[in-house]
This record gives C-alpha cells, sequence and structure tokens, in this order.
C-alpha cells in the first residue's frame, strides 16, 4: 500500500476514532452509568458532570504523558545505563561528557547561540516592528520579512550556503570581497566566527517572529502616553527609549525566552552546514552524534539541554498560575 | 494622530525618506539569499559556474572551444582551412578568439593571430575563419580554435525536471505528504476537547493542569527520542509512519491545547450559557457552539503544526526508518543530496525550492491565521 494511501486511512481512522471515542464515551456516561432519570436523576447529573471533563481530556493528558511527562525521566533513567543499557553506572556517562573536549566546545557554542540569536532577533525585529510602523507599505515590508518563518531550517541552510559558497561566481560574499580585491575564503571554517555565521541563518528566520509580536505589542501601547511625551518636547528617540520599550517590556521579554528555547532544540542548522565540524559543534547536534550509537550519552546531553531550559519553564509555570487564578 | 516623526513639523519628511529607505534595504537583505536559491535552481550547471546569479539577467562572457570541420586546401600561401566557427548556417558575434589553449581570447575580431610554427589564424566577427599552416603538408589534425562570445541569459527547468524524475525527490514530496497531513489533523481534533473542558468545565486540578500543559511547552524534544523510539519498538510499530504520527501528535499537543483554550476562554460566556439554560449538553455545545466559533484558533494551530512537521528533520530522522523508501524531503536534502550532490548547484537549488514552495504557499495565504495564533501563544 502506498504510504499517501496509508496516510489518507488513518486521517480517516483517526478523527473517526477520536469522534467515536468522544461522542460514545458521553453517550454510555449519559445513558448507562450516571442517567438523567428516575429517583437520583439530579444526582446522576451532577456526578455525570463531574466525570466528563476526565473523558474530554484523557486522550491528551494520555499522549502528553506518554510523550513529554514521561520522557523527562524515562531519559534520565536511561542517561544512567551505559551503551548498552545493561550496566547501571551512576553520572558516569556525564563524567564522560564533560571529559569530552567536543562537548565542553559544543556547549561552550550553545551559551553563545543563547546569547547572541534571540538578541539579535529581538532587536532587529523591534527595529522592523518600529521602522514599518507608520509606512504606507510596512504590511508588505512585514509580510517579506516574516517569511523564512515558512522555510525549514534544512531549507534555509540550503540557502545560506549559497550565500557562504566559496566560488565568487556563486557565493555573493565572496564575489564581494572578490571585487574588493580579497581572496575568497570559506567562512564555515573561520574558526570561532563561524559560529556567528550559522547565528545569522536562525536570526533570519526568526527576526519575522519578533517583529510581528512586538509590532503588534507598540501598536497596542495607548496613545495618550505617547500624546502626552510629544506635548512634553520629547525627541521621537526618547519616546522610543523612555515611552514604548517600558511598555512592551513584557512582550519583549516573552520574544527573547521563546527564541532562546527555540534555540535550544534546533539542531538542523549545524547538521546542515557543517556537521559540527571546525569547532561549530552544539548540544542538539552533538547528540545526534550518539543517537543511535550510544544512548546512554545521547540520553545524558538531552537532560543536560533540559537543566538549561528548566528555569524558563518554571518562570512560565509560574506565570501560567498567576494567570489563571 | 501623533507619530514619533510629526514632533517638528520640518523633520517629518526627511525623517521618513530615511526610515522608507532603512525598510527598502533590510527588505532586501532578507530577500537576496532566497532569490538567489529561486534564480540558481533555474540555471544549469555551466552557466552556475560561469556567473553569479546576480548576473543571470545579463549576457555573459564565455569561452569555447570549437574544432575545426572541413579539409585543408593547398594554397600559394600554404594549407588553408577556412569556415565559421558557428557551423554553415550558424550566427553569432565572437568577442575574441585565440589558437591555443591557454590563451583563448588572445586576438580581437578581424587581427590575423601569429601561431606558432608560423601558422596564421584570422577571425571576423561573424565567426568567419581562414587558418594557414605554410608547412609542408597538411597538419596530421584539424585544429581546435578558441572562442570568446557573450552567451545571452538562459533558464531552464531542467533542474527540476531531474530531481522530480531521477534523484527521487518526488517520493521525498510524497513521503512528506504522508507524514504532514495525519500529525497535523489527529492533535487539533484531539485537543480541542482538551481544550473545552479546560475552557468551561469545572473540575478539580484543572488550573494545574493548565500550569503543566504550560511548562510542557518547553520541554526540548531531544528528550523523548530515545525513550520514546524504544517504547515504538517494544509495541511493535518501530521506526513507521505510525511511529511518526504518534511523535508529532504528542509533540504539538500543547501548543494545540494552550492556543485554543487561550481562545475558547474569550468567547462570551453569555452564548454558552443560555445554551446550557435551553438544554444542551456540554458534548453539544462544544460541537455544535465552541468548536464553529473556534475557527480562527483551529487554522492558526493547523498552520504551525503543518508549518513544523512539513519542515522538521529530527522527528524524521529519528521516528521513520532510514531507508531511501522512506526519506522526507528535509532528510532526503541533509542526508542525501547536500552529500551525493554536494558540488550541484542548480540541483541543491531546486530541491530546496521544491521543499520550500508549499510552506511558503500556505504563509502567503494563511498569514492572517498564522499571525493571530502567534499573538494569541505568546502575549498574554
Amino acid at each position: 500500500m502506498s504510504p499517501l494511501l496509508q496516510g489518507i486511512l488513518t486521517v480517516i481512522i483517526g478523527v473517526g476514532g477520536c469522534i467515536g471515542y468522544f461522542w460514545t464515551s458521553n453517550f454510555v456516561l449519559d445513558r448507562f452509568i450516571f442517567p438523567a432519570k428516575g429517583p437520583q436523576a439530579g444526582r446522576n447529573i451532577n456526578r455525570a458532570n463531574a466525570v466528563r471533563p476526565w473523558l474530554f481530556l484523557l486522550p491528551a493528558l494520555a499522549a502528553l504523558t506518554l510523550y513529554l511527562v514521561y520522557p523527562v525521566f524515562g531519559s534520565f533513567w536511561r542517561s544512567l545505563f551505559n551503551r548498552a543499557g545493561t550496566d547501571f553506572v551512576g553520572l558516569g556517562n556525564y563524567g564522560l561528557l564533560f571529559a569530552d573536549s567536543e562537548f565542553r566546545t559544543a556547549l561552550f557554542n550553545n551559551f553563545l547561540w543563547v546569547l547572541f540569536v534571540p538578541a539579535a532577533a529581538t532587536f532587529l525585529g523591534l527595529l522592523v516592528a518600529q521602522l514599518t510602523d507608520r509606512l504606507s507599505w510596512g504590511n508588505i515590508a512585514k509580510s517579506l520579512i516574516f517569511m523564512p518563518m515558512a522555510i525549514s531550517f534544512v531549507g534555509a541552510s540550503l540557502i545560506w550556503k549559497f550565500v557562504y559558497a566559496v566560488d565568487p561566481e556563486i557565493g555573493i560574499i565572496n564575489a564581494i570581497r572578490d571585487t574588493i580585491g580579497m581572496a575568497p575564503l570559506d567562512p564555515l571554517q573561520v574558526g570561532f566566527w563561524n559560529n556567528f555565521f550559522l547565528m545569522v541563518i536562525l536570526v533570519w528566520i526568526q527576526t519575522g517572529f519578533a517583529m510581528v509580536i512586538l509590532s503588534a505589542a507598540l501598536r497596542g501601547i495607548p496613545e495618550e502616553t505617547i500624546e502626552a511625551a510629544v506635548i512634553d518636547g520629547a525627541s521621537p528617540v526618547q519616546i522610543f527609549f523612555k515611552i514604548k520599550i517600558p511598555q512592551i517590556m513584557g512582550t519583549i521579554v516573552v520574544v527573547w525566552t521563546t527564541i532562546t528555547i527555540l534555540v535550544l532544540k534546533v539542531f538542523d542548522i549545524v547538521y546542515t552546514m557543517t556537521g559540527g565540524n571546525f569547532g561549530t559543534q552544539i548540544l542538539p547536534s552533538y547528540m545526534m552524534e550518539y543517537m543511535f550509537r550510544d544512548d546512554g550519552r545521547a540520553t545524558a546531553v538531552a537532560f543536560v539541554i533540559m537543566i538549561i531550559v528548566l528555569p524558563v519553564m518554571i518562570w512560565n509555570i509560574a506565570q501560567a498560575r498567576k494567570e489563571v487564578r | 494622530m501623533a507619530t514619533d516623526d510629526d514632533g517638528i513639523a520640518g523633520a517629518k519628511s526627511g525623517l521618513s525618506l530615511v526610515t522608507n529607505i532603512s525598510v527598502v534595504f533590510l527588505v532586501l537583505l532578507w530577500l537576496v539569499p532566497t532569490i538567489g536559491l529561486l534564480v540558481s535552481s533555474f540555471r544549469d550547471r555551466d552557466a552556475i559556474s560561469a556567473s553569479g546569479w546576480w548576473n543571470a539577467p545579463f549576457a555573459t562572457e564565455q569561452n569555447f572551444a570549437v574544432p575545426a570541420e572541413g579539409e585543408f586546401v593547398q594554397t600559394p600561401d600554404g594549407f588553408v582551412l577556412e569556415g565559421n566557427v558557428f557551423g554553415e548556417d550558424g550566427t553569432g558575434e565572437i568577442t575574441a578568439f585565440g589558437g591555443r589553449r591557454a590563451e583563448p581570447t588572445a586576438f580581437a575580431p578581424g587581427e590575423t593571430g601569429e601561431l606558432v610554427r608560423g601558422r596564421t589564424l584570422t577571425m571576423e566577427a561573424n565567426g568567419d575563419y581562414r587558418y594557414v599552416d605554410p608547412a609542408d603538408e597538411p597538419p596530421r589534425r584539424n585544429p581546435t580554435l578558441y572562442i570568446g562570445t557573450s552567451v545571452p541569459p538562459s533558464f531552464t527547468v531542467s533542474n527540476y525536471d531531474t530531481i522530480l524524475t531521477s534523484a527521487g525527490m518526488d517520493v521525498a514530496f510524497i513521503n512528506t505528504l504522508t507524514v504532514t497531513i495525519p500529525a497535523t489533523i489527529i492533535p487539533i481534533l484531539i485537543a480541542a476537547f482538551a481544550a473545552y473542558a479546560l475552557a468551561w468545565m469545572d473540575f478539580p486540578f484543572r488550573g494545574t493542569i493548565i500550569a503543566i500543559i504550560v511548562g510542557l511547552l518547553v520541554v526540548p524534544l531531544q528528550l523523548a527520542l530515545v525513550p520514546m523510539l524504544s517504547f515504538h519498538n517494544q509495541i511493535g510499530i518501530g521506526q513507521s509512519f505510525y511511529g511518526i504520527w504518534f511523535a508529532h501528535t504528542g509533540f504539538g499537543l500543547p501548543l494545540a491545547i494552550y492556543l485554543l483554550r487561550n481562545y475558547m476562554v474569550g468567547l462570551p460566556r453569555d452564548i454558552i450559557e443560555s445554551a446550557k439554560v435551553d438544554g444542551a449538553t456540554d458534548f453539544q455545545v462544544f460541537t455544535k457552539i465552541v468548536l464553529p466559533l473556534s475557527f480562527p484558533a483551529l487554522a492558526s494551530f493547523a498552520i504551525f503544526q503543518f508549518l513544523w512537521t512539513w519542515n522538521d528533520l529530527l522527528v524524521a530522522k529519528v521516528f521513520l526508518p532510514s531507508n531511501s523508501e522512506s526519506w522526507v524531503m528535509t532528510v532526503k536534502i541533509a542526508d542525501d543530496l547536500l552529500g551525493s550532490r554536494g558540488g550541484d548547484w542548480g540541483i541543491l537549488a531546486a530541491a530546496a525550492f521544491v521543499s520550500i514552495a508549499i510552506p511558503i504557499l500556505v504563509f502567503f495565504t494563511m498569514q492572517r491565521y498564522l499571525v493571530r495564533g502567534l499573538l494569541a501563544g505568546s502575549v498574554k
């Protein structure tokens, strides 16, 4: 059977199964378990209404538990065992990681990524959002800058492979170097800075995201505050930094943390561009080197990423709790 | 209306000019890499190596080696060969010519070039040439002539033809589609019910569950790879399309529930309560009222999940079999084409464009919903 046919069949069975589950479970609950008739009708309705939310939630909670909650513990547990998964080695895998200079490089580079990408993307996003705010063709400009969001990291990497190509007849950077009389070079092999050339790709993708959200936030600023500042004689620069920025600070933090989390997940760019060579390794791509070869070490790397993400996670949960109350 | 730049009346036009120019500059900066890829995908290998894509709309100077045809004729000057480098009926214009590989453009049209051993070569701009060899007997082989000529820009779809017919990108395209469709539709349904419960039903631990889901939004995918793959192996689905559908469903749910719940909470309470007063059950309220009203949020999430599953490399590498029949496009490009056709830029560009064409189409047609979803998901 062709995979596509299998896929369409799965959609039909999956959607049918979901609807069937929700409908049948409701029907059984209302008709047979707690029927809304007879002497206990009132009590039964209350009971049915107490059970129903859990019927609605069950598939989602089951999938979430299996695919996201269990792996946190499952991965940690697996990381305590050796390559074959037979011998308990305690924190041995973590010891091996920190003894490996490539891991330390990856950790350091990841640190650079986390510092640079969110900062650059947020800054550029804010810049574009502010510049296009009152522009007649602002929406078209924003739409074009937003477009890389739709492109896969692999596709984006290929696009930038052209930009960075060594041949001055292919790579635009080396073409510019050529016209001003400099020898061609491979940007991806320039020690240390090659990390930043890779980060540029992610900044190129994420600026649109930052721009869209910050643009909405800028529009949400009450006009009166800006009018008052204008009347008081504030310059446009002062208005931007002293009036607008403080009012959208919360949004800036959200954008910043969202991109930070993303940075810690993206392995595609390094994998496609350099394969982690030339000192460009980062944690997600380092993990993929051990995936399928040494699950103990792979899960240990994954857990290190989890620990880095943990503060953001706790902060997110705290924010959500505040809101729900 | 107060704007930044009308604080001082005179400064307005100057400032807005600067703004316009900066935005044009930024937009160009953002577009140039993609345009380069698009242009390159329509050029053949020779054109790509001869000139940069930014020169593609212009004619390029290229050098060609042309084997001289015909027979040497004995004349008082020596043995002479005459002809036209563009063939009998061909037309063209040369900008330079030469008799040696090392100097293909040594002489200008109309000149008589001195070659080795007293031989001479004359060539006109239209390609007519006269080759004279003063030796006693004709050369054993006909000479090769070198010309420089300007080649008009040419575009071709041969790269697309190659990757879609022989390079296996067609299979990868179908595979990507196969992964994407169920992985987009099924989580929406599961999440919609859960979101309704979290938005409009009252039960213990509701707040806790919402908080946990928000926390799960940021759990790195990497953690799930090893445990879930071994789980899939244990339950017998192993590396397969079923595995990747389940995985994408699980990974997409936190965002789906979060987005849909945020939207559903904002629906007017009156509608839902009056429906309940009229005797509608929760199930009816959900299917008849909340679900249709939530269409914008459903569309937002559908676009997110579509883009994410279509563009994903990591989950496909781990949860799909690693044989070439099961490669999705991202894996095909990253693991196969970049290695086997690393130098063939036209093919790579065409492959990349095939893989990003549909997401870009979806992006430009559904941008409204995408933006709405982003705002609902991030600004609270």
